[in-house]
């Protein structure tokens, strides 16, 4: 199998304070994956140093076998990459459909094309508030719509950060069928998680994450099942 | 009341020009948060070139419709051409940096336009173009108004519309609102920000060069267009809030308005009621009519090293430093002593000027005033009271205190580049009064014989005298920057949240370190004084605020003794560079130069290079 993402190495700095240290990571083409971890452990880190913001990175970053570490953001999203932020991010004065529009990208081989009413279909919440601000949304919503936005970049890879971040019960289950839509169209996904419950719904396979350092790597199973790996790494 | 009606519609189209020149200095602010001072010299640019190009068009195709509009059209192109390329060359490289580097570089654009037009057009005012078919008046209910006026009355609106239509119906108007609220996010979505930003640039641009060549047939062009529309536009962006078009039209009527107006009853009033304006609005709205609290932070803040005492040898250094400037009457020459007393005066200036940019976190752009503020008081005194020179040297800090006192209480409750504005648009407006009130200032030709007292009328005994004033206020500075006061002054600076909570008072705090930026600004401004022996309104001008500003930068920004370096780097460029015929644009050049090559500043350079020897910890790279 090989990999669609690859990070090889990557340690990765915020200000003068280091994170990461030297992390290997991958996610093959149509594979859903958990980076799940404590607080502060570089879950998000370990997503922004894909894209290359906020932080400073050494190693290697590679996509689709091309060496992506030294491109800016927006060259790196032009390739498949789509980013969903923690903190959604949405352009609050933009309505639903205008956060779109400056999510749209040319269509992509290799990848499912998206357009706002194929994306209404997986988020009908979204469909209703089309012409509204983003910023009198709820969180939930906010949340499908930095999802739905990405997607208009047409990606091959997503990154999903703590997708089910303050969201209620109801909205997170949502958020586990959406991804597994994702997954069934083709798109790979990698996803940080503390919710450990969500990310053993929708992953295939899982990394922990503790301290900066990959403590784990093995398929989703075998992190449910092993308790004291767990309380390892895991439990508060 | 048609009186009444044409004083209205005079005043609308007066807002016209300056709702364009504010709507592009907020455009371009919202999407890359830079303050583009130049912006003003593009609206000179703008009238400039449209003269020409209305001459030639005239020439080329008749002196038709198509011709003069098409002109004036291509004019504000060009400028908005120009404008691409300063943010290609320039601008691009240092969006990351803070604030300052990117005011520094557009002041420097300020110069090499400055020249360039001197250069092009002369120095002449030129009487502008008449527009074809529009020479003389309407009677309106019996009143005359211009022509030309109705056609800048309907350009406010029409500017407006097709501006609203660009933001809300065009992808290119998505994304500059969508990156005028997070403009990583908009990268991280595959937008090439660079791009987006010259398109702004350009736009922004464009409308200034458009409201300068708009306004031909009714101001024509001089070279004082550009600072003087630049305060105006500064005024006009902050009644109506950063960013926020609807607001610039807004505040520009209202400005237009005061202008038609104030003129009639008290014509000399026109500023005053523009700052209290201003006053008003920032006291129940500090972010404008429209505006929004600023967006603080897009990763560009910069980790400084805290302040450190230095060690003997730089204290050695120093002490040596002050002996051979004490001892300079005996191995130098007058000519050389002169020089001597200028650099001494301005790094006085840009070291209080400095404890507010750097510990402060608080870029004046504006402290002109209070160096000025102090010449003028020492010379008024002379004038009107009659009192010696010792006591007025002691009168005239308090006094420059007394006007940032007054001024900063308006300024502190704004941070950032609102900052920087206002303080910009009080100098002018301080500027302005003392230009325009000739009965007790002298207007133009400002306050001479201002003459020392007998002990110090030997140029070598007031050299003495300047040498120890200003050692002792840079010393002063110094030790209340290393005093409890600066500690808090820098804690407000670097985490105001968490300094109000430990109970500082972060605005009161900034206030009283505004007033003391002031009070040696003015000891500086009374020496300078009496150093030439007359004052002129040049030392307030914004020039001369600029020259503040580029020593401490010269110098580093979070470098104590960097405003020693900066002021003889700064007075010694000059002194070789007045020689030359284009000395501003090549001190403009100098000044770009610097921010591109040594984002450190000099001293920071310097420190890096050979700190350690003094005791000095080098700098991390942030």
């Amino acid at each position: 199998m090989t990999a669609l993402l690859e990070l090889t190495g990557v340690s990765a700095a915020y200000l003068k304070a280091r994170i990461l240290f030297d992390i290997d990571l991958a996610v093959a083409e149509r594979e859903v994956v958990a980076l799940v971890g404590r607080n502060g452990a570089g879950k998000s880190t370990t997503i922004k140093a894909v894209m290359g913001i906020q932080v400073s990175r050494t190693g290697a970053v590679r996509f689709a076998g091309r060496d992506v570490s030294r491109l800016p953001a927006y060259m790196i999203a032009r390739l498949g990459i789509g980013y969903v932020p923690e903190e959604r991010r949405v352009f609050p004065d933009l309505t639903i459909l205008e956060n779109l529009e400056v999510g749209r990208q040319p269509a992509r081989e290799g990848a499912p094309t998206w357009t706002p009413e194929a994306l209404f279909e997986i988020f009908p919440n979204l469909a209703e508030l089309r012409h509204r601000p983003a910023g009198q949304s709820s969180g939930g919503e906010q949340q499908m719509l930095a999802i739905a936005r990405t997607l208009m970049g047409n990606p091959r890879l997503v990154l999903l950060d703590e997708p089910s971040e303050g969201l209620a019960p109801v909205i997170v289950e949502q958020m586990a069928v959406a991804v597994g839509k994702l997954k069934q169209e083709g798109l790979a996904v990698l996803l940080s998680e503390q919710n450990l419950r969500f990310a053993g719904a929708v992953a295939d396979r899982a990394y922990v994450i503790e301290s900066g350092h990959i403590r784990f790597e093995g398929p989703m199973r075998r992190l449910l099942d092993d308790a004291a790996l767990r309380s390892a790494h895991l439990s508060v | 009341m048609g009186f009444i009606l044409v004083q209205i519609l005079t005043g609308l189209s007066s807002a016209a020009s300056l709702f364009l020149v504010a709507a592009g200095l907020s455009l371009i602010f919202g999407v890359t948060r830079v303050v583009n001072f130049a912006h003003g010299s593009f609206y000179m640019l703008g009238a400039y070139i449209g003269l020409t190009l209305v001459a030639l068009f005239g020439d080329l195709f008749g002196r038709g419709h198509l011709a003069f509009w098409s002109a004036l059209l291509c004019a504000a192109l060009a400028v908005g051409a120009i404008g691409a390329l300063v943010e290609i060359v320039i601008l691009r490289r240092i969006y990351r940096s803070p604030e300052l580097f990117q005011l520094v570089a557009t002041f420097g654009v300020i110069l090499v336009i400055q020249d360039l037009t001197l250069w092009g057009w002369g120095p002449e005012d030129q009487l502008g173009p008449r527009a074809p078919d529009l020479r003389g008046a309407i009677m309106i209910m019996g009143e005359p108004l211009p022509r030309y006026d109705l056609v800048l009355i309907a350009a406010g609106p029409v500017v407006l519309l097709l501006f609203w239509l660009l933001l809300n119906r065009t992808r290119f108007g998505i994304l500059v609102r969508a990156a005028t609220a997070d403009r990583e996010m908009v990268g991280a979505l595959g937008v090439n920000q660079a791009w987006l930003f010259t398109g702004v640039f350009f736009l922004g641009s464009f409308l200034a060069g458009l409201g300068g060549a708009l306004q031909l047939p009714k101001g024509g062009a001089n070279l004082l267009m550009d600072f003087g529309v630049l305060a105006a536009a500064f005024v006009v962006v902050v009644v109506g809030g950063m960013g926020s078009i609807a607001g610039a039209f807004l505040a520009a009527v209202l400005i237009g308005q005061l202008q038609a107006f104030g003129v009639l009853f008290i014509p000399q009033s026109t500023l005053v009621m523009m700052f209290l304006v201003m006053a008003v609005v920032l006291v129940i709205r500090p972010f404008g009519l429209l505006g929004r609290p600023e967006l603080v932070g897009q990763g560009r803040q910069m980790l400084d090293d805290p302040l450190r005492p230095t060690g003997w040898r730089f204290k050695a250094l120093a002490l040596a430093l002050v002996a051979l400037l004490a001892a300079a009457p005996l191995w130098l020459g007058d000519y050389g002593l002169v020089l001597l007393i200028d650099i001494l005066i301005l790094a006085l200036f840009a070291t209080a000027l400095h404890a507010i940019i750097g510990p402060g976190g608080l870029v004046s752009f504006g402290h002109a005033a209070y160096f000025g503020g102090g010449a003028y008081a020492a010379a008024l005194l002379v004038k009107y009271a009659g009192t010696p020179m010792s006591l007025n040297l002691v009168l005239a800090p308090p006094a420059a205190a007394l006007l940032a006192l007054a001024i900063g209480w308006f300024c502190v409750r704004l941070s950032g580049v609102y900052f920087a504005m206002l303080t910009l648009a009080f100098a002018q407006i301080v500027w302005s009064v003392v230009f325009q009130w000739g009965t007790v200032t002298g207007g133009d030709d400002g306050l001479l014989g201002i003459w020392r007292s007998p002990w110090a009328s030997d140029r070598v005994a007031y050299y003495w005298l300047v040498l120890a004033c200003c050692t002792a206020g840079i010393l002063a500075l110094r030790h209340g920057l290393h005093s409890p006061f600066g500690y808090a002054l820098r804690a407000g600076r670097d985490s105001p949240l968490r300094a109000e909570a430990i109970g500082i008072d972060v605005r009161r705090q900034q206030w009283a370190a505004f007033t003391l930026s002031g009070a040696f600004a003015g000891l500086a401004g009374g020496l300078y004084a009496y150093a030439k022996g007359s004052v002129f309104p040049n030392e307030m001008a914004i020039a001369r605020s600029f020259d503040g500003i580029i020593m401490v930068f010269f110098g580093g920004v979070q470098q104590l003794s960097g405003p020693l370096a900066g002021a003889a780097a700064l007075t010694w460029l000059k002194d070789i560079l007045f020689r030359l015929e284009m000395w501003r644009l090549l001190l403009g050049l100098a000044v770009i130069a610097v921010v591109l090559l040594f984002p450190q500043g000099l001293a920071g350079f310097l420190k890096a290079r050979f700190g350690r020897f003094f005791g000095i910890r080098p700098e991390l790279s942030a």
